[in-house]
């Protein structure tokens, strides 16, 4: 079976499995990375929702040989050894969690969201976040508080690396 | 956030000012019990009697790290029970709240109540929660009292210390042996009055936040249980189809496939990982024989559920004119963001389960049937895991039968789960309804009788509805039915002359399970929409008419706060309105005002105004949380969610056609205001459904001009 090499979480990992396996089984099943969850497995729900290169992607839709020689990170591989980063912060502040199924896929997201427009407004939130699914219902909060991680962010605390 | 309302209000002593049996037991280290005694009256309660063997009892324990630990015998979906739970032992206790563990309970018959729903978690543990911590705060003081020779009396606790006048302190696992053996507290063991509150009550983040925002919150598939192999299961077309045959041979030879396994639900596929499940599961070649609900269609349904309705009853005398409303609701999947799922391990003669069930004694029994246990439930271990939303769903366990059948026919354990497919099309739905309101209208804009008729299919309840509902009714309720529970939870709060409210019970094979709030996310719905049609019958305000004939001086509370922190009446441009509801519910009251703008085409919520009375609120941000979410369900499922039957199959299979809000629908703001009007412990869970669903459509009777008879008001496939 073909060895796949990719960078997951800041260190090199290589596995041997079919190339067309969905990332999300070989993270899950293979790798023991649990943060990504199953919600849809057809890239409906966002649940999964990771980064790839420093974007946001879906795992359930990509295969553990497209992202060869990429660099993907999991919710297990923001925060470093300085500590949270300002959007789990942010989220703790806001108290955003309640089941939290959804929410490694929601701050994900919208790390990738502030990465490329650091100072979203509502607008920008609702088209970045739309096709994350929270059944719980925690968007009010989660709006809220990607405004304060962009405060944070703007706030000296400089954007980290991811 | 919370201020009081003036103490007329308040009504007799409710649970929380009940004393509840506590007692020592007999550990290395100290360990307080209480008797879970729900529905024993005050009196008896508080009768010293050897606690018996028979049923277990909520216990604080601290250890000689100091660390303290409670175990709760229910299931965090995301409810934020755990950090009410930590909050109400750490303030008894006078400890931090992360000196606080709060450990879930295995399944076990001996605790009485085990089964977590109905709002019922907080107001029935906070109680015995609380007399527990606060004896072991008074065996500690008396513990470090005799250590330093001082009266227990001139002695303070903080901080998980004790202090004495000189300044000298000792931490509570120091004296957590010497508390265990103190026979006679020497300072009070009551607890505290709701005033000395400085933890309860305060607005307080979810203690396992930290877990939830670095991925470490461990949902049951994330479990690592050696050597557990992915599953997942073929599913019939229609609603409880059966295998007719099937043929294996090219799924077994597919890569990583671990074993085929047929089911009474389907055909299981065990693999390497999920995504080799997957594939082989769609390699398996099965003939399906159509399930019991295949003639059924949404047509069928609506006529079947119309025709339940019979004839008008006969107006009370003097009426002058009846007005007729009809509703209807269609089926609801639950569809939790974690699809039903389990771990299970199952040798020769014991079987253990992990999963995030909502009723692990009935998970229990249910596995030990399956497996011919049915007499040896003992053999069987049921581990309830954090849930990804219940809602209601995860009273029925499915899985866990599913997981534990296919680990004892591979002999191995495995992880089993739902495709979301599975989940939205086998799952048990909140019934379709159908209702008709008859209001009877005599002169003088008087209103003589209100006849509600509901037709709805029988819902299935779990087991341990009947213990709890038995606890809160005080009455023996062992088979809870729709019947009863209608009759027990199902009420109108106006005074309308001559009320009757009935249900009309409609079997259809199609699945049913309790949703959030039950009967009354339909019947109090359509109640709330047609009290705003009979203002507009008797062209009066739909605020004004509530206020003068509602019967709660908590609802009539509930509503002005809303009036005013809503701006009711305030100019709107075309095209937005506004609208109110209310509901009280489980020991608490809830009002909402709801702004929805109607002009660009589908409707827009602006924003939320919500007040609530559930009497002490122990954390106002969870409470906040828990009716912010409810608000977003009533919105989805009045807007755009709702599922559709074509010859007893459910068409809607993911979030994709099942259409939960999303971000880009949320209104700005859902501002939560809590009124108390006393110290009991109200219910939070299902409370702020029911009116939201009847704000929002009362908003949009008002910006269209037309009320809202049929749910979703989007529906595209109709
Ligand atoms: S699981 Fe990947 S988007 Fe739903
Ligand atoms: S927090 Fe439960 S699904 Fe988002």
């Amino acid at each position: 079976m073909p060895a796949h090499s990719f960078i997951l979480n800041g260190q090199p990992v290589s596995v041997e499995s079919p190339a067309d396996l969905p990332l999300l089984w070989v993270l899950r099943d293979m790798l023991g990375v649990t943060g990504p969850k199953y919600g849809c497995g057809v890239g409906v729900c966002g649940a999964c929702t990771s980064h790839l290169d420093g974007e946001s992607f879906r795992p359930c839709l990509h295969s553990v040989g497209e992202v060869a020689g990429h660099e993907v990170r999991t919710i297990e591989g923001l925060a470093d050894a300085t500590g949270l980063h300002p959007v789990q912060q942010a989220w703790i502040a806001e108290d955003v969690a309640q089941c939290g199924f959804c929410q490694p896929g929601q701050i994900m997201a919208a790390v990738a969201l502030l990465r490329k427009n650091p100072q979203p407004s509502d607008a920008d939130i609702d088209a970045a976040m739309s096709d994350n699914v929270c059944r719980c219902g925690t968007y009010v909060r989660i709006r809220s508080a990607i405004h304060r991680a962009a405060l944070l962010l703007r706030s000296g605390a400089s954007l980290p690396e991811r | 956030m919370a201020d009081a309302l003036p103490t007329d209000a308040a009504p007799p002593g409710g649970l929380d000012r009940r004393r509840f049996l506590t007692w020592l037991v007999a550990s290395p280290t100290l360990m307080v019990a209480a008797r879970w005694g729900l529905d024993l009256p005050s009196a008896q309660a508080a009768e010293p009697s050897a606690p018996e063997e028979t049923s277990l009892n909520l216990y604080v324990a601290v250890r000689t790290d100091g660390r303290v630990v409670t175990t709760l015998p229910r299931t965090e979906m995301g409810q934020g029970i755990t950090t009410a739970v930590a909050m109400l032992v750490a303030e008894e206790l006078d400890t931090g709240l992360d000196s606080v563990d709060v450990c879930t309970a295995d399944a076990d018959p001996r605790w009485l109540i085990q089964l977590t729903g109905l709002s019922s978690t907080m107001r029935y543990l906070a109680g015995p929660l609380r007399a527990a911590a606060a004896e072991a705060r008074a065996r500690l003081v008396t513990a470090a009292a005799h250590r330093w020779r001082l009266l227990a009396l001139t002695l303070t606790t903080a901080q998980g210390e004790v202090h004495a006048p000189d300044g000298r302190t000792l931490g509570y696992g120091e004296l957590a042996e010497d508390a265990a053996r103190v026979l006679l507290p020497e300072v009070s063991p009551l607890p505290k009055s709701p005033g000395e509150y400085t933890v309860v009550g305060q607005p307080t983040g979810r203690v396992d936040a930290r877990d939830i925002v670095t991925g470490a919150a461990r949902y049951t598939l994330d479990l690592d249980i050696p050597g557990a192999m992915p599953t997942v299961v073929a599913r019939p077309p229609t609603l409880r189809g059966t295998v007719q045959s099937f043929n294996a041979s090219t799924a077994r030879a597919m890569p990583g496939v671990v074993g085929v396994v047929q089911l009474p639900s389907g055909v299981a596929v065990a693999a390497r990982t999920f995504a080799q499940a997957f594939a082989a599961r769609d390699a398996l070649q099965i003939t399906w024989a159509p399930g019991p609900a295949s003639h059924l269609s949404d047509a069928h349904i609506r006529a079947r559920l119309r025709d339940a309705i019979g004839p008008r009853p006969l107006p009370p005398l003097l009426t002058t004119r009846v007005v007729e409303g009809r509703f209807d609701f269609p089926y609801l999947a639950h569809a939790p963001m974690e699809t039903q799922s389990c771990v299970a391990r199952v040798t020769g003669d014991t079987a253990e389960v992990w999963s995030g069930v909502q009723d692990p004694k009935f998970a229990r029994s249910q596995v030990a049937a399956a497996l011919g246990w049915a007499l040896t439930p003992q053999r069987v271990t049921v581990h309830p895991i954090r849930a990804g939303g219940g809602f209601g769903r995860r009273f029925f366990t499915e899985a866990a039968v599913e997981a534990a059948l296919v680990s004892r026919s591979l002999g191995q354990p495995v992880k089993l789960m739902w495709s979301r497919n599975d989940e939205m099309r086998q799952g048990h739905y909140r019934p379709a309804s159908h209702h008709r309101i008859l209001a009877s209208l005599g002169p003088g804009g008087s209103v003589l009788g209100w006849h509600h008729r509901a037709a709805i299919p029988t819902v299935e309840f779990p087991h341990g509805f009947g213990d709890l509902l038995t606890a809160m009714a005080g009455q023996v309720l062992p088979d809870v039915t729709s019947a009863v529970f209608f009759a027990l939870t199902q009420h109108v709060p106006y005074q309308f002359g001559w009320v009757a409210q009935e249900l009309a019970e409609v079997p259809l094979p199609i699945p049913t399970a309790s949703f959030r709030s039950v009967f009354t996310s339909q019947v109090g719905v359509a109640n709330e929409i047609f009290v705003d049609q009979l203002a507009r019958e008797l062209q009066r305000d739909p605020v004004e008419l509530r206020r003068s004939r509602l019967k709660s001086r908590r609802l009539k509370a509930v509503l002005d706060r809303v009036v005013l922190e809503g701006a009711w009446g305030r100019a709107l441009p075309p095209g937005v309105a506004q609208g109110v509801a209310v509901l009280e519910e489980w020991d608490s009251a809830i009002a909402h005002l709801v702004e929805v703008d109607v002009t660009g085409g589908t409707p827009r919520v602006l924003r939320v105004v919500i007040a609530a009375d559930v009497g002490l609120p122990i954390n106002p941000k969870g409470i906040e949380a828990q009716l912010q979410g409810a608000a977003l369900d009533a919105m989805s499922t009045t807007l755009s969610a709702g599922l559709h039957i074509d010859a007893g199959a459910v068409r809607e299979g993911s979030f994709a056609d099942y259409r939960w809000l999303r971000m880009k629908h949320a209104p700005a703001s859902i501002q939560v205001h809590l009124v108390r009007s006393d110290d009991r412990v109200g219910g939070v869970g299902e409370l702020g459904y029911p009116s939201a669903a009847a704000a929002l459509a009362n908003a949009l009777a008002r910006a269209t001009g037309t009320m809202p008879t049929r749910f979703p008001i989007l529906d595209e496939g109709a």
